[in-house]
């Protein structure tokens, strides 16, 4: 392989680090009316009044939106393949707000001062209703969502008399009598929290009517094609009379997988005809946009004496918050993208509900529900390995999945409905965790020594993800041959900063032999590139990649035919610069050809397709050990070294994955320590990057990350996915490791220095 | 007002009416759109740019006290940029690229201290500038290299 496998810079980098301007608000036009939009101060309310004549009298503003003047089109704002898993359970503006922050009214005005100012102004009257705060209390308490359109596409559990978003339950086996049978059992209980997102680019989206009379719309988002359909429903407008563009994002990690500006722009515009912008202020990000949803874990799981895993039961109560965006799959993924990890259970079962609070909604997040999973069974794991006083790595290796195996669960569970059954063609999870102990240095630290107040001690935990959603996520791709011989390749897949346009791009070149600085990516823009269903489910490299693959591999065939006839004989083959008779007697350059192509002989213009659904979403492995330090006087714990070994099949840009697992470790270290949101009265009170810390450099002593030598026979050149697998381990390596430390067991997160001293001084 | 600023090597004079515009707003509203904003609290660093040599925010600086000073942005110091960002894309250091221009400028600021330059001091001084996406350490791997190069 000569250009995948290989660690070119991304396409882009370059220029975005020069500060060339590329992102959503670079690109806005200079006029475009700038758009804020009111929120609500109560976490449940109905809006008696809403008077806007002080503000609309305003000079410099525009116009003022309220719920009557959006069509009463209920809608999710999750970004989804359609039908989506998630409940309609929302109005762009409606006269019943359900958390602080939830939308009242937008202004639109000349600049932000006015905006602003028009805000202040506007006068509403709140009829307020005792909000439902905590989740463990939601279920069959106060209805959040009485609106009679509410409703679910397909059957997801959509219970709103009950506040129930959805619910799931799956069971193989009989996990009761297999319990019974066991020799040890352990139960726990587990809870992580809601996490926020921070990418730096706040959400900002704009937008503006061409000369054609279209809604054209630039939007930092990882969906442009879902955008476009949930637009068309909620303006009322056909899809032909939208264009969304996406140009560079500042970050996602899930959480620009959903409308949240778009609509706003977008009616000012087919209002007032003029452009308009809106750019959330950090403070919405957090309040208004989402978060990871909060989970609490009941897990109960059992062994013989030999520490052969029998039967796992999980229980799992999650908070969507006010609305249901992706309530279900999340709750799924907690399940589907952990469970198989132990496959030799006789019986497992899954399930529980998903409630409404009235809290700000959660949504797609990085790991997306198997982290919170993974912190649960990676811990009780490490409590029975304890009980059965086994090794951790031992109970691992006995029972996790290994190479051409299978799990019941992969059919069983899919992303909102079932899943396909597959076997694992690629598994180096035994690789992973035996190169793993080498370099965390296992067997020489295990599992702790003591210097002076500090305690060093290792942790471990492994992951598996997906790639794609099977047989419901698509990919597609175009590409066209310029005449000096390089290729356009228009893709409809998302680069958010994941270094996706270089990745395709090497994947095109690869395929048709030439280097990759031949091959010119452009993402995506719903007028110009094919169909994609966007950047999530840590899809892209796999689902759009084969895409591209396919399309490349058309490409390839074209320029062989024009090429045999060029030559005058079939037998010809093409090293990527010229196409050549195989009996070498004569050959032409493809700059030649297409230059023959384009202006003289048999014009004709090369441009190849190709498309993808994944039939299987195989799943990249990983294996983490984390060394850390523990004050005892303080209770801090700090990361020496966060040791990663990744089975993501072949990786296409080896650079490019790593620092996809090392940005996700780092995220899940900030889960793991201290990232945390906190309400008070339904009020988000650390809305800010100064009360809502993420890791800075400093936070970072080390981190080892390594690739396995796999091959997957689905993706494109072996390929699996790397986007979010290096999310999951942190929660439970680090708790583990703070268990080998101190005897105590953190099963809560954020373990923060206060939890683990209490705890010590609990066990005393 | 009038205020002046020497911005990237060139006086330029602006005439400012709303005396609470942040440096930030009115580089952006220049066409200065290397300078990003992530936040309202002068926390995340991406709005970084040079004030006489020195990296500042410049979303918590007025535009008005800039008034006689030097502002130089990552526009007006493009070869350097050039140099530093190859360093950290070599090592795929840059994601979304969304804090690239303001670390690049405190790259450079860093570059015009007097500072020992060893692993602690580089993470130190760069503290404020955040990153969501890369973990920094594929950052701190380009920045290192560069450094040492360039000392
Ligand atoms: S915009 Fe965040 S520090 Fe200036
Ligand atoms: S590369 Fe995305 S924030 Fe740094």
């Amino acid at each position: 392989m000569k250009e995948v496998k290989k660690s070119i810079p991304k396409v882009d980098g370059v220029g975005l680090l020069m500060g060339k301007p590329a992102y959503t608000n670079d690109l806005a036009p200079q006029d475009a009316l700038i758009v804020k939009i009111l929120r609500s101060p109560h976490p449940f309310a109905k809006i008696i009044s809403i008077n806007t004549d002080e503000a609309l009298s305003i000079e410099g503003v525009e116009c003022i939106l309220t719920h009557k003047d959006f069509p009463k089109k209920i809608f999710t704002r999750a970004g989804q393949g359609y039908p989506e898993p998630s409940p309609y359970d929302k109005f762009v503006l409606d006269e019943y707000v359900r958390y602080v922050g939830d939308e009242v009214a937008a202004v639109a005005a000349i600049n932000e001062e006015v905006a602003e100012k028009a805000l202040k102004k506007i006068k509403v009257e709140y009829e307020l209703f005792e909000p439902v705060l905590d989740f463990k209390k939601a279920k069959d308490s106060k209805i959040i969502h009485f609106e009679k359109e509410a409703h679910s596409m397909f059957e997801i559990g959509f219970n709103p008399e009950r506040n129930i978003a959805a619910s799931y339950n799956m069971n193989v086996g009989n996990v009761e009598e297999e319990l019974k049978k066991c020799d040890v059992v352990v139960e726990s209980k587990y809870y992580t929290q809601p996490q926020a997102h921070v990418m730096l680019e706040p959400m900002v989206a704009t937008s503006f009517i061409d000369y054609m009379g279209r809604l054209n719309v630039i939007t930092a988002t990882q969906v442009p094609f879902h955008i476009r359909r949930i637009l068309s429903n909620v303006l009322n407008l056909s899809i032909n009379k939208i264009r969304v563009i996406k140009p560079r994002i500042g970050g996602g990690f899930g959480g620009k997988q959903a409308i949240h500006g778009e609509p706003y722009v977008a009616m000012v515009t087919l209002k007032t005809g003029k452009p308009a912008k809106i750019i959330y202020t950090r403070k919405e990000v957090f309040e208004a946009t989402y978060s990871r949803h909060e989970m609490e874990f009941n897990i109960k799981i059992g062994a013989d004496k030999d520490g052969l895993i029998k039967a796992i039961d999980v229980d799992v109560l999650s908070n969507t918050g006010a609305y249901g965006e992706h309530a279900l799959t999340v709750f799924m993924v907690a399940g589907s993208k952990t469970l198989p990890l132990y496959n030799k259970v006789n019986a497992v079962r899954f399930g529980g509900d998903v409630v409404y609070t009235n809290l700000t909604p959660a949504g797609a997040y990085r790991g997306y529900g198997a982290i919170q999973g993974n912190f649960a069974l990676e811990s009780v794991i490490d409590e029975l390995a304890e009980k059965l006083k086994i090794s951790p790595v031992e109970i691992r290796t006995k029972n996790m999945i290994k190479e051409g195996e299978t799990s019941p669960i992969f059919k069983i569970m899919g992303e909102g409905r079932e899943g396909v059954e597959m076997n694992i063609q690629s598994c180096k999870l035994d690789y992973c965790v035996k190169r793993g102990m080498e370099l965390i240095k296992w067997n020489e630290k295990y599992p702790k020594k003591a210097y002076g107040n500090k305690i060093r001690s290792v942790g471990m935990a492994i992951a598996m993800q997906g790639s794609g959603i099977a047989d419901i996520d698509m990919g597609s791709a175009i590409l066209k041959l310029n005449d000096d011989g390089s290729f356009n390749l228009l893709v409809g897949a998302t680069d958010l900063g994941t270094g996706s346009d270089t990745i395709l791009s090497q994947i095109a070149a690869e395929t048709l032999g030439v280097s990759t600085d031949k091959i010119i990516p452009y993402s995506s823009d719903t007028d110009l590139t094919p169909f994609d269903t966007g950047a999530y489910a840590s899809s892209t490299t796999y689902v759009s990649g084969n895409s591209v693959r396919i399309a490349a591999e058309n490409m390839k065939k074209m320029i062989l035919e024009e090429g045999s006839k060029n030559l005058g004989t079939d037998k010809v083959h093409f090293n990527g610069e010229e196409i050549i008779r195989d009996d070498n007697k004569n050959k032409i350059s493809l700059k030649q050809l297409s230059e023959l192509l384009y202006y003289s002989m048999n014009q004709k213009q090369l441009v190849a397709d190709g498309s993808y659904v994944g039939k299987k979403s195989p799943p990249p492995y990983m294996a983490s050990f984390v060394e850390i330090e523990l004050d005892t006087e303080t209770g801090k714990v700090e990361v020496i070294n966060f040791v990663s070994v990744v089975d993501c099949g072949t990786p296409i840009n080896p650079n490019l994955a790593k620092v996809q697992v090392e940005g996700a470790l780092v995220q899940g270290i900030g889960m793991t320590l201290y990232e945390d949101i906190n309400f008070s009265n339904g009020k988000m009170r650390n809305n800010t990057l100064m009360t809502y810390r993420i890791p800075d450099r400093r936070d970072v002593k080390k981190l080892t990350v390594e690739f396995a030598e796999s091959y997957e026979p689905s993706g494109p050149y072996g390929a699996k996915s790397v986007g979010e697998i290096g999310i999951d381990t942190p929660p439970a390596a680090i708790a583990n490791a703070i268990f080998n430390a101190t005897g105590v067991r953190i099963r809560s997160l954020p373990i923060t220095p206060e939890k683990v001293f209490k705890a010590m001084e609990m066990k005393k | 007002m009038k205020i002046n600023i020497k911005i990237n090597n060139l006086n330029k004079t602006f005439n400012i009416d709303n005396y609470g515009i942040s440096l930030l707003d009115l580089l952006r509203r220049e066409g200065y759109k290397s300078v990003k904003k992530g936040c309202d609290t002068g926390t995340c660093g991406v709005c970084t740019v040079l004030l006489d040599g020195k990296p500042i925010l410049s979303c918590s600086l007025l535009a008005i006290k800039a008034n006689g000073h030097e502002v130089t942005t990552v526009e007006g110091v493009s070869e350097e940029a050039k140099i530093i960002a190859e360093y950290i894309t070599a090592e795929g250091g840059d994601q979304c690229g969304f804090c690239g221009p303001g670390l690049v400028m405190a790259i450079m600021g860093l570059k015009n201290e007097n500072l020992e330059i060893n692993s602690e001091s580089v993470k130190e001084y760069l503290a404020g500038n955040l990153c969501r996406c890369s973990g920094y350490e594929a950052q701190h791997r380009g920045i290192m290299k560069y450094l040492e190069v360039e000392k």
